[in-house]
């Protein structure tokens, strides 16, 4: 957003001032008395967080690969159930370390995946794609296969359990552990996207692919590299959203839109903009299925339709998907 | 943007250019459609039902065929449109008390209106942009299916919905059904036929390879495309029709990702971009599903399999790839 022209930002003013007005008036709308609010905000800003931490790899590898990487939200259902049953058989280990492990695995898995299947297809676009897709299958059928049609629990940490209790109001306290964690991984992921050496080698790569492989960048490394951070990110997500919405066949065809719309909204290949898309999308979802629960998916449909209409590449997105 | 978007022409392009009627394809012509009037004569209800399913699917796979293969857009939400047109066909007949004529002319003309919109929305980008947007619209349909269950009756589906008597025939038997299936397909062969073959045809097969120059020539790109995209999404309408008449039943999971992942494998499969690949395609993909549903319960599985094995052995699809190798046995080709 460096040179914005005129007319530019005033659609950007318009469409934030739309935005921010349809979430507020959807607030408002559905508030019926304070302690309500604090929940349903506490779960948007933990819905906010977690659509973040699958958009941001999402939007990274699309930006970098030129990827769509369908397995998204098998990925993020995977690590779910991966962190589910890490718990489950080893007693005692916390769901951070959980969730640490679950990501490692997720992100070995998606490296393997663009190592030998993915790097075949390169400059066939449709074709990575498709097998995204196959392969999102595969997983999804895998896991119905490994851990059955009930739904996984994830149990909340122990510390964790008990709201907050301040000013008279009680605060889901996993739910603001989730957004503290999302905060830090987004600023983790600012840090070393901007001050890093690695990050250099990324932005270079979105920018201009070409020139980046001609002044020496091992862009091929960088393509694992990037693929694995995304896929492991979204491999955490899945058991750090355990405890909130378990593990349960079907969770990936849930997410993968949620994802898929944040990155439209916010603009492909841009941190921001998957944070803000996130959170938009958070709060629309949370309070839209408080509001109206049987048309919850038409609400969200609307940011996104105002968005292509006025801005195709997104709120904050340099470049056109 | 212009890189992804050469890339997917590029696979595109790699599709060969259809002749015009050959012999050699008036007589393959000849023999299918012989063998398809002859089916019910040889085989029993299984086979004729599982041909009734492929000739459905055929429509289906060849009207996303005329967006991924003759115009580049590939589609990852066409199931919007088989999906809403079945789910409106049975809502306006068994909740709306309407009848049989009046139900499906609704599910036609609505679901058309819809692609309508769809489109506009669609095709503010192209390439992968195209393919998420869509898989999105479709994603919003799906849930709304699923979650409003006071009017599509959620999970449960829509059941009660009988098969119309066109022309005062009875259709509610195996080989009856079979035939106006064969009807609607072969109209719906014929008029996509005239579609892609038409001046029309050849300027949407501009713009996949060239909309740069398209545009320069004074074609309006995003015109064509939308017209397409309209004309698809009635043909997916048809589809939807028939397949909620064979069915008497509809639910969520035919406007899901899988839906719509079955029709491009079929047209992948197949071959993209030419007549008969989707057609064969569909048969493909009705046949494994049928045998998979049968003996083993991984369809899923077997489907994303299928897709990699595809996508990395056979990127052209079967008909194309058997043309060539046809063209190499007779030395035809060059």
């Amino acid at each position: 957003m460096q040179s914005g022209s005129n007319s530019t930002r005033t659609v950007l003013a318009l469409l934030a001032i739309l935005i921010v007005g349809a979430v507020s008036f959807s607030y408002i709308a559905s508030i019926r008395s304070a302690q309500f609010a604090i929940v349903q905000t506490l779960n948007s800003l933990a819905l906010g967080g977690l659509l973040f931490l699958l958009a941001a790899g999402f939007s990274l590898i699309f930006g970098l690969m030129r990827l769509a990487n369908l397995t998204h939200g098998a990925l993020f259902m995977l690590g779910a159930y991966i962190g589910a049953n890490i718990m489950r058989s080893f007693e005692g280990v916390s769901l951070w370390a959980a969730m640490i492990g679950a990501g490692l695995l997720v992100a070995v898995m998606g490296g393997l995946l663009e190592r030998f299947v993915l790097r075949r297809l390169s400059n066939n676009s449709l074709g990575q794609v498709l097998v995204t897709l196959g392969m999102s299958f595969i997983i999804a059928d895998a896991c119905l296969i490994i851990w059955g049609g009930d739904p996984i629990p994830v149990p909340t940490p122990p510390d964790l359990r008990s709201p907050i209790r301040a000013f008279g109001y009680a605060f889901p306290s996993y739910r603001l552990a989730v957004v503290v964690l999302a905060v830090v991984a987004a600023i983790a992921l600012y840090l070393l996207l901007e001050r890093t050496r690695l990050g250099a080698m990324i932005r270079a790569g979105v920018d201009d692919m070409q020139m980046a492989r001609a002044v020496g960048i091992p862009v091929s490394k960088l393509f694992t590299a990037v693929f694995m951070l995304g896929a492991g990110v979204a491999g955490a997500a899945g058991v750090l959203g355990g405890p909130i919405m378990s593990a349960y066949p079907g969770l990936d065809a849930d997410m993968l839109p949620l994802a898929l719309i944040v990155v439209i909204l916010g603009g492909v290949g841009s941190l921001f903009g998957a944070f803000v898309g996130s959170f938009i999308i958070g709060f629309i979802y949370t309070f839209g299925t408080a509001l109206l629960p049987d048309l919850a998916y038409v609400i969200l449909f609307l940011p996104m339709i105002v968005v292509i209409a006025f801005r195709p590449q997104g709120l904050f997105g340099r470049i056109a998907a | 943007m212009s890189k992804v978007e050469a890339t997917d022409t590029a696979a595109a392009a790699a599709a060969p250019v259809e002749k015009r009627n050959t012999p050699l394809r008036l007589a393959v012509y000849a023999v299918s459609g012989a063998l398809l009037l002859a089916l019910p004569l040889f085989s029993g209800d299984f086979y004729i039902n599982l041909a009734s399913q492929i000739l459905i699917a055929a429509i289906f796979a060849l009207s996303l065929n005329l967006l991924v293969g003759y115009g580049g857009l590939s589609s990852l939400g066409h199931a919007s449109f088989l999906g809403l047109s079945a789910y409106f066909a049975a809502w306006f007949f068994t909740r709306g008390g309407m009848d049989h004529t009046s139900s499906a002319l609704i599910a036609l003309f609505g679901t058309t209106v819809v692609a309508g919109l769809f489109g506009l929305i669609a095709l503010r980008a192209s390439g992968l942009g195209f393919l998420m947007i869509t898989l999105a619209l479709s994603q919003v349909l799906w849930g709304v299916a699923f979650r409003w269950s006071s009017v599509t009756n959620g999970d449960n589906g829509l059941s009660g919905l009988t098969r119309p008597m066109p022309f005062g025939l009875d259709i509610n038997g195996a080989d009856s059904f079979y035939w106006f299936s064969l009807v609607i397909f072969a109209v719906s062969f014929v008029l996509m036929a005239v579609f892609t073959e038409s001046a029309f045809g050849s300027a949407l097969r501009g713009t996949r390879d060239q909309p740069r120059r398209m545009a320069a020539l004074g074609f309006d790109v995003w015109l064509i495309r939308w017209i397409t995209f309209v004309y698809a999404g009635f043909w997916g309408a048809v589809a939807g029709l028939l397949y909620v008449y064979y069915h008497k039943y509809i639910h969520p999971t035919s406007l899901s990702i899988t839906a719509s992942a079955e029709g491009l494998l079929a047209v992948i499969a197949g071959g993209s971009g030419t007549l008969g690949g989707p057609v064969v395609g569909a048969a493909l993909v009705m046949i494994l599903k049928n045998y998979a549903s049968a003996y083993v319960e991984r369809w899923n599985m077997l489907l994303g399999l299928v897709f990699l094995f595809i996508v990395i052995f056979m990127p052209e699809g079967l008909v194309p790839g058997t043309k060539r190798l046809w063209k190499r046995f007779t030395g035809g080709g060059k």
